[in-house]
């Protein structure tokens, strides 16, 4: 593994910092509407985290245009590699509209945003409480359709990397390519291990 | 092989079971959730598509606030500065029968969102009353039920009540609070007090706990006799002759007055007149009056700030429930008609 078939470390530290933001956004999301205690604080971090992850889509996005993606393992067939890319773009286009859904809702309750607990955000919808109703359930429809996006994507990626010892993982990863889930290059004692004796 | 279905069936089975906990999917039933609030108040009240589910029945009513400017030694906050903002409200009664007959002792609710639709308005949602009778989710719950109207006797079961009185001491220490502010003959003569504790920020950043009031300016023009609508009716007659008038009070809490909203302030503490409340007009509640306007009451200006008490993020979390259903449903007409009512 060498560190060309590594995406560049921008976009590795975008893309880290994007799962634990999106991660963290989603699950405050579902627990806060069941919370009474809590909804009060949780939705004010919910709306900062949603804004703060669009910003950093938008970047992201942009970035994606800076440079080719790494070479996929030759373990991924021409078919995957399309759902691949389809996944991938379901991805950023998700990412991108669950926040401005928020916002839209949001805005069309007739309230604004505030984000980082003292910033209004313009309203970006008219106050209208049928598109209100619209957007809240999109919100919702977005959300669990996350959820499953980013479940399949991981657990590819798990599978890719832990059954077909692809590196498929290391793409994304930091620090010294780990040899160990990779076909080309196992682990020395596996190596001793099929040596003919 | 089986390490990478493993991996991925631990990791789906970590991710997905958080959000099933987050949605209360798993172990349902053992906390008050809003769905629960919402059910509830089905449950005592009926269900009543496109209307509230509390505070159901009520009027629109538009105007606009003139702070004097008084506000501002104690609160950053725009709508305290001098200047006039505008206003939409909605007058209400408690419970969630859109169609309640009115009763004289039925709490009164004025739901206000004072430069709205700005990005630094100010919501508040407030009562005639001049403490809550609650100061728990749990509480309010369980009032809501012992006070549920038996039917054939029009009443709510005595031995329910005193079962939940005692209890909820809070609630009968705040009953007795309220019997000696006994309601005044109609909406435009009550005053209405915000009931929970907020902090005003100043430019300097000090923060002062307060509670507020809109004391009025005018007596209330007599209800009719009979009628389900005599309140309302006697309100609207009201607006359509002159324009009604609230000054904005607040009361400054010394740093360990309680934030428990069943339990008043000492009386002498200072209060602050921050400005008048003019309310010029009545309108049937339709889209996009105050129908569709959710009093959350943590819609807050910068310089207006909650305080710990569990009922506001309570509150805002069954308002904000409310909202979405009753946003999804059919709407009926409301039971106040602004036009049937002969100035």
């Amino acid at each position: 593994m060498t560190a060309a078939e590594r995406y560049p470390l921008r976009t590795r530290l975008l893309h880290w910092l994007t799962a634990v933001l999106v991660f963290t956004t989603l699950l405050i999301g579902f627990f806060m509407v069941s919370s009474l205690g809590s909804y009060g604080a949780l939705v004010r971090v919910h709306m900062t985290l949603g804004v703060s992850i669009l910003v950093i889509v938008v970047v992201r996005a942009a970035n994606r245009f800076t440079h080719r993606a790494p070479k996929l393992p030759d373990t991924v067939s021409g078919f995957e590699h399309k759902i691949v890319i389809g996944s991938e773009l379901s991805m950023y286009a998700l990412l991108l509209a669950q926040p401005l859904v928020g916002l839209a809702m949001v805005s069309a309750s007739g309230r604004p945003v505030v984000v980082f607990g003292v910033c209004s955000l313009p309203r970006i919808a008219p106050f209208d409480a049928d598109l209100y109703f619209g957007l809240r359930q999109a919100h919702s429809v977005l959300a669990y359709l996350l959820v499953a996006v980013v479940a399949a994507h991981v657990s590819a990626v798990l599978l890719h990397t832990l059954t077909l010892h692809d590196g498929m993982l290391s793409r994304m990863g930091f620090g010294r390519a780990d040899r160990r889930w990779s076909r080309n290059h196992p682990p020395a004692h596996d190596r001793r291990d099929k040596l003919p004796r | 092989m089986l390490l990478g279905i493993g991996a991925a069936g631990a990791f789906l089975a970590v991710d997905l079971g958080a959000v099933a906990y987050a949605n209360k999917w798993v172990a349902a039933g053992a906390t008050l959730t809003r769905d629960t609030f919402i059910a509830g108040f089905e449950s005592v009240f009926g269900k009543h598509p496109g209307f509230r589910r509390n505070h159901a029945k009520g009027v629109a009513v538009a105007g606009y606030f003139v702070a004097n400017g008084d506000g501002r030694e104690l609160s950053r906050a725009a709508v305290l500065g001098q200047g006039r903002y505008p206003v939409t409200g909605r007058f209400s009664l408690t419970g969630g029968n859109p169609f309640v007959a009115d009763a004289p002792g039925a709490a009164r609710g004025l739901g206000l969102a004072i430069g709205f639709p700005g990005s630094q308005q100010w919501r508040t949602a407030m009562l005639n009353l001049p403490v809550f009778p609650d100061n728990s989710p749990r509480g309010f719950y369980d009032r809501m039920f012992a006070s549920q109207v038996v039917a054939g006797t029009g009443k709510p079961d005595p031995a329910k009540m005193a079962a939940f009185l005692k209890a909820h001491p809070e609630t009968a220490a705040a009953m007795d609070v309220v019997k000696k502010h006994p309601p005044t003959p109609g909406f435009a003569d009550s005053t209405y007090w915000g009931l929970n504790t907020f902090h005003l920020v100043a430019e300097s950043g000090v923060r002062t706990p307060v509670r507020w009031s809109f004391v009025p300016r005018q007596a209330a023009f007599a209800a009719a006799a009979n009628g389900d609508d005599v309140l309302f009716d006697a309100l609207v007659r009201q607006l359509k002759t002159a324009p009604l008038q609230w000054e904005l009070r607040f009361t400054v809490g010394a740093q360990d007055d309680p934030i428990d909203p069943t339990l008043p302030w000492p009386s002498d503490r200072r209060v602050v007149d921050a400005g008048t409340l003019t309310l010029t007009a009545a309108e049937t509640e339709r889209a996009g009056n105050a129908r569709d306007v959710n009093f959350d009451p943590l819609v807050l200006p910068d310089g207006i700030e909650p305080s710990d008490d569990p009922l506001l993020s309570a509150r805002s979390a069954v308002y904000a429930a409310s909202y979405r259903a009753r946003t999804g449903e059919p709407k009926s007409a409301p039971a106040v008609q602004v036009d049937q009512v002969a100035p």
